[in-house]
C-alpha cells in the first residue's frame, strides 16, 4: 500500500511539473496572464519563507525575540546589498548560531 | 552565442550555492524516513519517484501517523501543485522543444532550479538552447538530492539537531527573492503572499503553500489594473 501511495504521489507530482510545459499551448494564455506570471517567484517563495521564520516546529508563532527573526533580518540586509546567495544564507545562519550559542 | 555545455554548466553553477540548504535538508529527509520506521528502500523511493523535499517528509509523517493513503497523496499533490506555476513561467522558453524533451525536462523542475533558471532566461532570452540551463540546474539539484537523502538513510541524522539547519530552508528562498526587493510592485506581492501564508497556515493538507501564491497573484492582477 505504501508503494502504491508513493507511485501515485509521484505521478501527481510529475503531472504538476509537466502539465504546463508539455500539455498547454502558450497561445492559450492571455497577455494579462503572462504579465501576472512575472510575479510567480514573488508570490510563491514568501509562502515558504514566512512560516519558516515566524512559526516553530509545532506551528505556533515564535516570540518576537526568536533568533530566527534576527537571522532573517541579517540575511535580508546582507542579501540586498551583496546580491550573493552564499553570503545571504551564511550570514543568516551565522547570526542565528551566534545568538543561540553565544548569547 | 554560448555553447550548449556552457549553458548547462552555468545552470549547474547557478544552483550550487543552494546546496547549503539542499544537502542538510536531504540528509534530514532520509534520516527522518528511517526514524519513522520505513524500509530504507521505500524512503529512497520517495526521493526518486516523488522528488520534492518538504512533500516527502510530510508524506512519510502522515503515513507513519496512521493517515490514509488518500490523505497522504492529496497532501503531496497540494504541496507540489506550485510546480504548475513554475511550468507556466518556464513554458515560454521551452515551447519549441519536442514533446519528449518536454516530458524529460519536466521531471527536473524544482524550486531553486526554477528560480535560478527564471532569472537567467529572462536576462538572456535572445540566446538559443536556453533549456540547457534548466537541465543543468535541475540535474545538479536532482543529483545532490539523491546523494544527500541516501547519506541520511545510511548514516542517520549525523548533523546535530541543535544547529537548527532547518532554518537554512527559508534562508535559501530569501536569497532567491531578495534582489526583487528593489521593485516595489514585487515587494507588495511578496508581502501579500507572506501574510496570507501566516493566516492560512492551518488550512487542511498544507494548502497554504498554494493558496497564498494564488491570493498573491490575484493581488498582482488587481495591482496591474490600477497601474494602467
Amino acid at each position: 500500500m505504501t508503494w502504491f501511495s508513493i507511485i501515485v504521489s509521484g505521478i501527481v507530482t510529475y503531472f504538476s511539473r509537466m502539465a504546463m510545459i508539455a500539455l498547454i499551448d502558450r497561445d492559450m494564455l492571455s497577455s494579462k496572464v503572462k504579465e501576472v506570471l512575472n510575479y510567480v517567484p514573488a508570490a510563491v517563495f514568501p509562502a515558504i519563507i514566512f512560516p519558516g521564520v515566524f512559526f516553530n516546529d509545532f506551528g505556533l508563532f515564535v516570540d518576537i525575540t526568536d533568533p530566527k527573526i534576527y537571522g532573517a533580518i541579517v540575511a535580508l540586509i546582507v542579501g540586498f546589498y551583496s546580491k550573493n546567495v552564499i553570503a545571504t544564507i551564511l550570514s543568516g545562519l551565522l547570526s542565528y548560531w551566534f545568538i543561540i550559542f553565544l548569547i | 552565442m554560448l555553447s550548449k555545455s556552457k549553458i548547462f554548466l552555468r545552470g549547474t553553477t547557478d544552483v550550487l550555492p543552494h546546496m547549503l540548504s539542499v544537502i542538510p535538508f536531504g540528509i534530514i529527509t532520509g534520516a527522518i524516513g528511517v526514524e519513522f520506521g520505513f524500509d530504507p528502500l521505500l524512503v529512497y523511493a520517495t526521493s526518486l519517484i516523488i522528488f520534492g523535499g518538504a512533500s516527502q517528509i510530510i508524506f512519510m509523517q502522515l503515513l507513519s501517523g496512521g493517515a490514509s493513503s488518500l490523505v497522504a497523496i492529496t497532501s503531496v499533490g497540494v504541496i507540489n501543485s506550485r510546480h504548475l506555476l513554475y511550468g507556466a513561467v518556464l513554458s515560454e522558453y521551452l515551447e519549441k522543444l519536442s514533446f519528449f524533451k518536454k516530458l524529460f525536462i519536466s521531471y527536473f523542475i524544482v524550486d531553486q532550479g526554477f528560480a535560478e533558471s527564471n532569472k537567467y532566461l529572462k536576462k538572456n532570452n535572445s540566446q538559443k538552447n536556453l533549456h540547457f540551463h534548466v537541465l543543468g540546474g535541475g540535474i545538479t539539484l536532482w543529483f545532490f538530492w539523491q546523494i544527500s537523502t541516501i547519506s541520511g538513510i545510511i548514516l542517520g541524522s549525523f548533523i546535530p539537531e541543535e544547529l537548527g539547519l532547518k532554518f537554512a530552508i527559508p534562508l535559501t528562498f530569501l536569497a532567491i527573492i531578495v534582489n526583487d526587493l528593489r521593485k516595489l510592485d514585487h515587494v507588495f506581492v511578496m508581502l501579500v503572499s507572506g501574510f496570507a501564508s501566516l493566516i492560512l497556515f492551518d488550512a487542511p493538507f498544507k494548502s497554504y503553500i498554494i493558496l497564498s501564491p494564488i491570493v498573491a497573484l490575484i493581488a498582482a492582477f488587481i495591482m496591474l489594473r490600477f497601474k494602467k
